[in-house]
């Protein structure tokens, strides 16, 4: 567990909760359960912040939504991928994998090429 | 959080509420986490605190949700209301496909009518609705005395009094006019070949400044252009620029030859724009290829020659502008320059709006068409109507199970509404395409004498006309039987397993009362229709004086350049003689003649003679119109006369001669023979040697005036039509006419003959016109109420099928049934007609200023159009009544 907690990115919850309903779909209340987990509990997230992205997704047209019965057996609002979801995360995901490559790169460098600075 | 009121659930049912919606959301997830600190040991006043805590900012959220919510609403019910339609759509187009014959008639029927519309509004808006194609064209008058009976050279001025009006006048920013009295193909272009005939017009050096018409290519006529000596300048209308030199980019600057008669080179200065067209404004039917300057200076002393037309001041009223012309009228010659003429020889000067002058004569025609068509809609659409109620008679079934499936009755009118919709935009579409066509064939009509033909076509606000048009028939016809519908009771409709279907007797009166108005409005149109079909009738008729049939004419082109009047007399003498003996010699030709002006076109007058030895109140003596013909003339045009016809031997040398017309006669020596009596010309005494018949002069349909004959050999001529008679076609005799006028003269150009009825055609072709478009119409009209007739009485027929099989196998004969059935379609014809009678009745007056020799309650076309629609009546009640008669008793029984 990495004591810092860490604040999104701009973006990152869109796709983070796009990657939560990967697997089929979950209320609001499971979505934030989940990220939590994932993270190790190392991602900061205040909970009521999730239901504005939710509805800009499912307005987008990237998730929709049904209401149905939650575990506990109450009545909750379901999101699921619409197809049109699913590609959009396939296409962040690409796109995180080479932001996260290209920083790391740097990250690692050990000594500034002075012939490439002068480039 | 507060915990949702019941009825809020409750309200739930009908539909999403999305405020709701997001709270439901939200405390699910407060609750579920409070849940879970609950579990984890929290107390559960804390953990509550806590949960929201760990949730941010509620009320914030909450209204973010609201936002969406709201908005995802609006698009759900935009997209099932979009989906409803598409449905209703959809399913029109099923139903229509399915009923195609139906479809294709009434589509049919409201092309005709859109199109009848369409066309008549657009003529409408070209005639009347839209300014002239000038800017600022509401400056634009037309300067011309009272109206008066004589002639061309009354509603013209001369050269001086247009200079005076012109400086004298102060409301207006300037005056020009044109040469009234140019004659077609009066020049010549040569070049390669044969000349063309060329129409020309002289028009005052700031004719176009003042219209505010542009050169295409080059440049208007400069001031010194006008003037006698200067270097000759010509601007090409930009047909004949396109037809003539091949829309030759290059043509300015240089020089053509064109001439009346002697050889002459002018520069082409301008090429005129396409849209500028002289004749569809000012001389409608006719077409002017090259515009010249009109040399005022010379024009000084041939009397009345020229138009006026002014361009007012801004904010110039039309009570100033007449004030104004009244003021200066006295001060002005109105003819050439005699002291005592000053002020004296014309009325007032009357400015009208150009627009008015153009087109005024029309508006009466035209709105009475617009009528004329506006009733043939509704009649169209009445006949719909009735369509769509019989057809929704068989579907009561159909909108039954609707209904009881659990659509509304608006659902139910909204589909009929699409239905009617759907078949008027079709109806539009094809009407749109037929009108279109129509206009294109009636802008393309030169030879008919309408103005502003040329610019005919659909624009916006055709457009917007034709939805318009849409939109009140889809009403008109959708509306009535979508109410009777939904009124009807479905569960009878249900348990009816027939076609009858719980609508009876009401439905049955209304499709009646229907059919009933429309057989009155068919009757206002055909009696409207008869009076002036009647009408054109005596207009072809009137005794024009002179026999047009069998007759031809053709320019003849002479040289008669001379040193002297005389000796030009003389030389033109010679060759009309020549020309004519051989042409006389011809075989087919009956006779042959010449003149310088044809009735029924252009004309003029030169002054006042007056008969020796009577005096005249002042102002009480005619100005005849006159005409300088050759020996033959008469005889050649068919006009009768007493006395002698001219001779060769009537010449400068001997005794000066005329002949005078009937109307002359009477006003000059009245109850006495004017044969043989002296017409006193200032100190030239003129001997009348002959009477001839009254000819039609200017229009078939206005009276005649005094006209006055002199002989080529002793007046001079202002041209020379050489006119025909024969009893081959004219055509078969051009090869040889031409040669001989060849031989006299190697200018002459190819022309063609032209039918003394083609002049007569032309002059009554707006009559003709109208009385052709209000003909169709009423046709049509009659058309679609045999159309209703026939529906209504088969469809009652149908309905009745079992009632007469019962009647029949009681005994009734086939006759009887029969005799029922025509009788009640007599019954509503009777009542149409009557109906229809007596608003003829009390409506024509409305046309009567468009009648000729008719009286607008004409007993006999009453009486012949009263029959005409009884007789459609019978012929469209008929069959139903046959297929009635043949009943089979025992099949009828059996559906039962």
């Amino acid at each position: 567990m990495v004591d810092t907690k860490l604040e999104f990115l701009r973006g990152t919850l869109d796709v983070l909760i796009l990657k939560a309903l990967v697997w089929g779909p979950l209320h609001g209340y499971a979505i934030t359960s989940l990220i939590r987990g994932h993270s190790d509990h190392a991602l900061l997230l205040e909970e009521g912040t999730l239901y504005p992205a939710l509805w800009r997704l499912q307005s987008k047209g990237l998730l929709a939504a049904d209401w149905g019965l939650s575990e506990n057996n109450r009545k909750a609002k379901f999101y699921r991928l619409t197809s049109e979801g699913r590609r959009q995360l396939h296409h962040e995901i690409k796109t995180w994998e080479a932001y996260a490559t290209a920083v790391a790169k740097v990250l690692s460098a050990k000594e500034p090429s002075l012939s490439e600075v002068a480039k | 959080m507060i915990p949702t009121p019941m009825w809020r659930r409750y309200a739930r049912f009908f539909g999403a509420d999305p405020v709701a919606d997001v709270d439901d959301e939200l405390r699910f997830h407060l609750e579920t986490k409070t849940e879970e600190l609950i579990a984890q040991g929290w107390q559960p006043g804390e953990a509550r605190k806590e949960a929201e805590r760990q949730f941010g900012d509620l009320r914030m959220i909450r209204n973010v949700g609201k936002a969406f919510g709201q908005k995802d609403q609006k698009r759900k019910r935009f997209n099932d209301y979009w989906t409803d339609a598409q449905q209703d759509l959809r399913y029109t187009f099923r139903i229509l496909l399915r009923d195609r014959g139906f479809a294709a008639i009434s589509v049919l029927i409201l092309a005709l009518a859109i199109g009848a519309n369409i066309s008549v509004f657009s003529v409408v808006n070209s005639l009347l609705l839209r300014p002239l194609p000038f800017p600022e064209s509401n400056r634009l008058v037309w300067i011309a005395p009272p109206p008066s009976e004589c002639g061309l050279s009354c509603a013209t001025y001369s050269a001086d009094a247009y200079d005076e009006f012109r400086a004298g006048n102060r409301t207006f920013q300037d005056v020009t006019g044109y040469f009234a009295f140019s004659t077609a193909d009066n020049l010549r272009l040569r070049g390669h070949g044969d000349p063309v005939p060329v129409t020309g017009l002289d028009v005052i050096g700031n004719f176009f400044q003042v219209l505010g018409v542009q050169p295409a290519m080059g440049r208007l006529f400069t001031a010194d252009e006008g003037r006698k000596g200067s270097q000759p300048a010509v601007l090409l209308s930009n047909a004949f620029w396109k037809r003539q030199f091949a829309a030759d980019p290059n043509i300015i600057g240089k020089p053509i030859s064109l001439s009346g008669q002697a050889g002459e080179l002018v520069t082409v200065v301008g090429v005129l724009p396409a849209s500028f067209d002289f004749g569809a404004v000012f001389a409608p039917g006719t077409r002017i290829d090259v515009f010249t300057p009109l040399y005022l200076d010379q024009a000084r002393d041939w009397g009345n020659i020229v138009t006026l037309i002014g361009r007012l001041k801004p904010h110039v009223t039309a009570a100033q502008a007449l004030d104004d012309a009244n003021r200066i009228a006295p001060d002005i010659y109105f003819n050439v320059k005699y002291p005592e003429t000053k002020g004296r020889y014309k009325g007032d000067l009357i400015p009208v709006s150009l627009k008015d002058h153009v087109t005024g004569a029309l508006r009466r025609s035209l709105i009475i068409l617009w009528s004329a068509v506006g009733l043939i809609l509704l009649i169209a659409g009445v006949n719909l109507s009735n369509l769509l109620l019989a057809r929704s008679a068989a579907r009561a079934k159909e909108f039954a199970i609707r209904s009881a499936l659990g659509a509304s009755r608006s659902r139910v009118v909204r589909q009929l509404l699409m239905e009617s919709f759907v078949l008027s935009s079709a109806g539009a579409v094809l009407g749109i395409a037929l009108a279109a066509i129509l206009l294109r064939w009636l802008s393309h009509q030169g030879s008919l004498a309408l103005p502003l033909l040329s610019s005919l076509r659909i624009d916006g606000h055709a457009a917007g006309w034709s939805v318009l048009i849409v939109t009140f028939t889809a009403l008109l016809f959708g509306f009535l039987p979508g109410l009777r519908m939904s009124r009807v009771n479905h569960q009878e409709a249900l348990k009816d397993s027939g076609q009858r279907a719980g609508l009876g007797r009401t439905h049955e009166r209304l499709r009646s009362t229907l059919v009933v108005s429309e057989i009155a409005l068919a009757c206002v149109l055909l009696i409207s229709a008869g009076l002036l079909l009647r009408s054109f009738l005596k207009v072809l008729d009137v005794d024009l004086g002179f026999r047009p049939d069998s007759a031809a004419s053709i320019k003849f082109d002479y040289e008669d350049s001379a040193p002297t009047f005389e000796a030009a007399a003389a030389k033109r003498g010679a060759i009309f003689q020549q020309a004519l003996t051989q042409i006389s010699a011809l075989p087919g030709v009956e006779a042959a003649g010449i003149a310088d002006y044809l009735p029924l076109g252009p004309n003029r007058q030169w002054d006042e003679p007056a008969p020796q030895g009577k005096t005249f109140a002042r102002g009480t003596l005619p100005s005849p119109l006159v005409y300088v013909v050759s020996p033959g003339f008469f005889r050649a045009m068919g006009i009768q006369f007493e006395g002698r016809d001219f001779t060769w031997a009537d010449n400068l040398q001997s005794q000066r001669v005329v002949l005078i017309n009937h109307s002359a006669a009477r006003v000059y020596w009245p109850g006495e023979s004017a044969v043989g009596k002296i017409l006193m010309r200032g100190k030239e005494a003129d001997h009348v040697i002959g009477v001839v018949n009254d000819v039609r002069e200017e229009d078939v349909e206005a009276g005649t005036g005094s006209q006055i004959y002199y002989p080529a050999t002793q007046q001079d001529p202002a041209g020379a039509q050489l006119v025909i008679r024969t009893s081959l076609p004219p055509a078969s005799l051009a090869t040889g006419i031409l040669h001989i006028l060849r031989a006299l003269n190697p200018r002459q150009p190819a022309a063609e003959f032209r039918p003394l009825r083609t002049i007569v055609d032309r002059a009554v072709s707006p009559r003709r016109f109208f009385m052709m478009l209000v003909g169709a119409f009423a046709s049509l009209g009659v058309l679609l109420a045999a159309l209703g007739i026939y529906g209504i009485i088969s469809y009652s027929v149908t309905q009745k099928t079992q009632e007469i099989g019962v009647r029949m196998a009681l005994g009734a004969t086939t006759g009887r049934v029969r005799r029922d059935v025509i009788l009640s379609t007599l019954r509503l014809a009777a009542i149409g007609i009557v109906t229809g009678t007596v608003v003829s009745i009390t409506s024509a007056r409305l046309i009567a200023s468009l009648l000729f020799g008719t009286s607008p309650w004409d007993m006999t076309t009453y009486l012949v159009m009263m029959l005409a629609i009884l007789a459609v009546a019978l012929m469209s009640g008929y069959l139903p009544a046959r297929r009635a008669s043949r009943v089979d008793p025992l099949a009828a029984l059996r559906i039962q």
